[in-house]
């Protein structure tokens, strides 16, 4: 077996196994039933699943005879902006109260998603719609 | 001449950072290539630097890298064994959990790696922090025991970001 044949067998293993981590992602954001246990789901395939398809496509450009390295790249980007897009729907969440509201924290007042600050206690009216007429 | 070459390179691992960075966007290597991601690893971070008031001074490559293996090891094994909960546990036993981590880390860019990492981990997402930033609010998919996934994450990740950051 040559070594274009064994590449073009682990892309395929790395393509196989990285949608299969897909689909489990995506039978998890159908399957809960609750905001905070949804986000679970879709944020870890991020990590793997799109992991391995890239390797695959790695693995692919190699046996073609010409390097690419861009996927390291898209890799890096996802790794750091994963999170925090998890960390902001998580906080949309806790602030529209959508799930069980979290135990205080020991040392400090509150969470800073619901921290409010002081005269802040009544929303300001929204502005009118219809301007004056001048 | 140490304050020259602070004044020049803020950040001097920014810079190759972004050289690599530069390289990797060209998708291949050449001299010329390597000379402009220089030439914009340090213009940028000269550019930007009043924008980072205080930057910790010393972080350690060494460790840095093996905490990178780790948590690329463990992202890996809890990928599985959240795929194992998916598709495993029904709704109605699953027993999703809020987590307090109470954090001795205090530099901001220490505190975004560990929650970065919390994250990327599977099974847990960190959700919050706390308005004086003492506390790290954690959501765990499925536990029995939420004080050992908080132990974990504290010996596991904070104690070598301490070490990492020091």
């Amino acid at each position: 077996m040559s070594a274009e044949m064994i590449t073009t067998y682990a892309a395929a293993l790395c393509l196989f196994v990285g949608s299969g981590f897909i689909l489990v992602g995506v039978i998890g954001l159908l399957k809960f039933n609750d905001p905070m246990t949804r986000l679970h789901a879709p944020t870890k395939v991020g990590t793997i699943g799109i992991g391995m398809l890239l390797l695959a496509s790695i693995l692919h450009s190699f046996s073609l005879g010409s390097s690419s390295m861009h996927e390291l790249l898209i890799m890096g980007f996802l790794f750091v902006t994963a999170p925090i897009s998890a960390n902001f729907i998580a906080k949309v969440s806790i602030h529209r109260k959508a799930c069980e509201t979290p135990p205080e924290p020991p040392r400090d007042d509150t969470w800073s998603t619901l921290n409010q600050p002081e005269g802040d206690a009544i929303a300001p009216e929204a502005p009118d719609a219809v301007p004056e007429k001048l | 001449m140490a304050r020259a070459f602070y004044w020049l390179l803020p950040h001097p691992l920014l810079t190759l950072l972004l050289a690599a960075v530069w390289i990797l966007l060209q998708n291949e290597f050449s001299a010329g290539m390597a000379v402009f991601g220089l030439i914009l690893g340090v213009i940028i971070p000269w550019g930007t630097s009043i924008w980072w008031p205080d930057t910790p001074k010393s972080i350690r490559i060494g460790k840095m890298a093996r905490y990178s293996v780790i948590v690329l090891w463990d992202i890996i094994v809890a990928n599985i064994q959240v795929a194992w909960i998916v598709l495993s546990v029904p709704n109605a036993k699953l027993k999703p959990a809020w987590i307090v981590v109470p954090l001795e880390l205090v530099q901001p860019e220490a505190i975004t790696v560990l929650a970065g990492t919390i994250t990327l981990t599977p099974g847990t997402v960190s959700a919050d922090l706390s308005d004086e930033g003492h506390s790290l609010l954690v959501h765990v998919l499925h536990t029995d025991d939420p004080d050992a996934v908080r132990d974990e994450i504290k010996t596991r990740y904070e104690a070598r970001l301490k070490e990492i950051f020091s």
